[in-house]
Parts: structure tokens; sequence; C-alpha cells
């Protein structure tokens, strides 16, 4: 994407799992929906002194994803991926154009 | 000629091409599909496949040929060139077993995502026409428009409406030299030779030049809806960067290559399995309907506008 200030390219970086987009000239930050406060919770968290863990912790941090994704990849329980009860239609998708 | 005939003159000649191959052939015939775009016969070892109506010989000839070159990457075909029954063209496959659609656990992603890396970095020989994906996605979108209005398909097509003119096949894709296959999906695997050799990739009527992430973004848009799980995408993308493909960054976010082609699959999904909910008369499931959800959310976020990165 162009930078809305300056118009120059914006590059697309990964921090702690939050993705955020830095201007290739004035430097300035772009920031997706909910991506502020995404920064915000992991400021809290590293300014807290032990949080509890998780009760499900995962082994991985989940992949990236886009903003327009399903709701999960905010990813605390890893969302209702039907893995061993895949929908008929998502096992039909799987096989067709 | 009318469907029945077809298939009818296509089980003859898959017949006669095994029996060519094998004389002491363990006779067995099955009809594999019968689709409008394509009627797939199967004779003991043999395939036949009539092709969609009006495909071009000029556009199927060198599709045909890449797969004759390829054959670590491509199954290759029994004739390199087409052959012709009344007004459809047929080419003749040996026989290869599929993923087993009952058992999706078992779908082979890395294997998928080598063939698909090593097909990327070889180069497209000269006279071989671009990749049909952007043009499928747009021939579902006007099949959606077609059919009886339904609330659902105002975010489909307005996420479509978003998409850079490329990806609707509007205008020229940004990349026009890059081999791809053009319509990945666990269908178009194959073990050749039955049923235990190396895993192939078959189909190639919407092979030709483009934008190498359109083959990442059927997964993509699957684990973006929520519907693959994580692991198995992980799997997919790994083992796609671990071969030295070409269509993501090798490390790092994959997002900008993929966002606009896993958007247009999202949209291209959406509106077949809309349309074909409509045709039936009977509502969307859930999976169905995350992908409608996930249309619907495209509209706040614009695409990104890095379909291509540097390399």
């Amino acid at each position: 994407m162009q930078c809305p200030k300056c118009h120059a390219p914006m590059h697309t970086y990964n921090r702690n799992g939050v993705q955020i987009e830095q201007c290739s000239g004035c430097r300035g930050i772009f920031l997706d929906y909910g991506e502020l406060e995404a920064l915000t919770r992991l400021e809290s968290q590293w300014t807290q002194p032990a949080p509890p863990p998780p009760a499900a912790p995962q082994a991985y941090p989940a992949p990236a994803a886009p903003a327009w994704g399903a709701p999960q990849h905010g990813g605390h329980h890893g969302g209702h991926y039907g893995h061993h009860q895949r929908h008929k239609s998502f096992g039909h998708m799987l096989f067709s154009s | 000629m009318t469907a029945t005939a077809l298939l009818a003159e296509l089980t003859t000649r898959a017949e006669v091409t095994a029996h060519a191959r094998t004389p002491s052939c363990v006779c067995g015939t099955s009809t594999l599909a019968d689709r409008p775009d394509a009627t797939v016969v199967r004779h003991a070892d043999t395939v036949a496949k009539a092709h969609a109506p009006s495909t071009p010989v000029a556009e199927l000839t060198p599709r045909l040929a890449t797969a004759t070159r390829l054959p670590g990457i491509l199954l290759p075909p029994l004739a390199p060139t087409p052959a012709a029954l009344h007004d459809r063209l047929v080419t003749f496959w040996p026989y290869g077993s599929p993923v087993d659609p009952q058992d999706p656990d078992a779908a082979p992603w890395e294997e998928a995502a080598t063939l698909l890396a090593r097909l990327h970095r070889t180069p497209a020989a000269p006279g071989l026409p671009a990749m049909r994906g952007p043009a499928k996605a747009a021939h579902a979108v006007d099949r959606l428009r077609a059919a009886p209005p339904h609330p659902a398909a105002h975010p489909v097509l307005a996420a479509w409406a978003t998409l850079p003119a490329w990806a609707r096949a509007e205008a020229p894709m940004p990349d026009t030299r890059t081999l791809c296959h053009g319509d990945l999906h666990l269908g178009q695997l194959v073990r050749h030779p039955a049923p235990d050799g190396p895993w192939l990739l078959i189909d190639v009527d919407d092979l030709g030049t483009g934008v190498p992430a359109w083959d990442l973004a059927r997964p993509a848009a699957w684990y973006a809806c929520g519907l693959l799980p994580p692991d198995e995408w992980t799997r997919f993308l790994d083992a796609y960067r671990a071969a030295g493909g070409p269509a993501v960054p090798p490390d790092g976010d994959p997002w900008p290559a993929l966002d606009v082609p896993a958007r247009a699959l999202t949209v291209q999904t959406a509106a077949r399995f809309l349309t074909k909910a409509l045709a039936a008369d009977r509502p969307l499931d859930e999976a169905e309907q995350s992908l409608i959800d996930a249309c619907a959310r495209m509209g706040s976020v614009p695409p990104e506008l890095t379909g291509t990165f540097a390399k």
C-alpha cells in the first residue's frame, strides 16, 4: 500500500504477531482495525510481573493470517477448525474448482 | 452431440486406447466425471478426458506439451496432442490414484507444495497461454450474478469489486512469465503408477503463465476462513518455501503476496457454493457461511497492493 501522507510505498512488518505497515519514506506507521488494541495488550503483558499461564497453551504461535480472516486467528483456543469433523461442504471444497 | 452420446463414444475411445497399451486388459470401465465442462472416463489403466466445449486447440496443445515435458511434476499424457471427438477435444492419460475424498486428513500437503514450487521454478515454453485462474473466478461471479437474488450475494460481489483488475481477469496479470497450474485443489493430485507411485499434478486446462501465488491461494483462503487447520496450512507453506518456491518471500509474512489471490479464491468459492445452494434451494452450511463472512470482512480492509515482491 501507499502512505496516505507522503505516498511512498509502505512495507509490512510482523511485530509479536501484529502486522504493521511502515512507510519507507516518512517512517509513519499504519495500523489496521484492532491492531492498536493488540499492541496495547502486548505492552500490558510485558509490564505485568508474571501473567498466569493460559488454560490451553499452544505449542507454537498461530501462523500469520490476513486482517479479513476468521476471528479465531486472534488465536486462543485454536478456533473451531473442524479437523476431525470437517463440514460436509468443506470436504467438497477441498476437491473442487 | 448429446451428453449421453459423448459419454458412450468417449468410453469406447478409452477402451480402444487401453487395449492398444495392454492387450491382456482386465477390462473395467468407470465414469470419473461427467460435468458440462469435462467428461472423464477410465478403462483399466487408461483415462480419456473430453475437454470443455469450444476449448481452443491452439491453447490446449501447448498446455498438453508442458505436461509431456515435465513428467516428474505433471502426469504425462499418452499422446502429445489432443484428438478430436466430434466437437470436443479429447486427451488420453495413464490412470493415477487420487487423494481419498473420504480421508482428506491424509492429504499430501507437503508433496503438493513441493510440486508447485518445482512447477513455478520451471521456465514456461514460449507460446504458453495465460493461467486461467482469474478467468475462472470471473466466471463463478458471473454465474452468481445470473442466479436468483440472495442477501449473501451482496458481500461476495462487493468483495469482488475491490479486487484489482488483473485478479478479475480484466487486465493482464502482473507476472506473465511464471509457470502456474491455475486450479490447485486436492482433486488435482494423483499417484502414478497407481497406487504407490510418486504424487503428480493433473489437469492442464488452466495451466499457463501468471501470478504463482494463485496456486497457493486456495489453501490460503481455506486457512484464512478458518476451515483449514493452522498446522495443515503451515505444513503446506513451509514445504513450498523449503522447495524454493518463488510465489512468497522465503521467510517472514507471506500475506502481502497471498492477499489478492486468496481474496479472489474466497470470492470464487463463495460464489460457486452460493450459486449451488440457490439452485438446490437449500440453506448455507457453516463452512459456506464462513466464506460469505470473510467476503463481508474484506470490505473494511483494502487489498494489499504488493501482489508481487522483488525477486
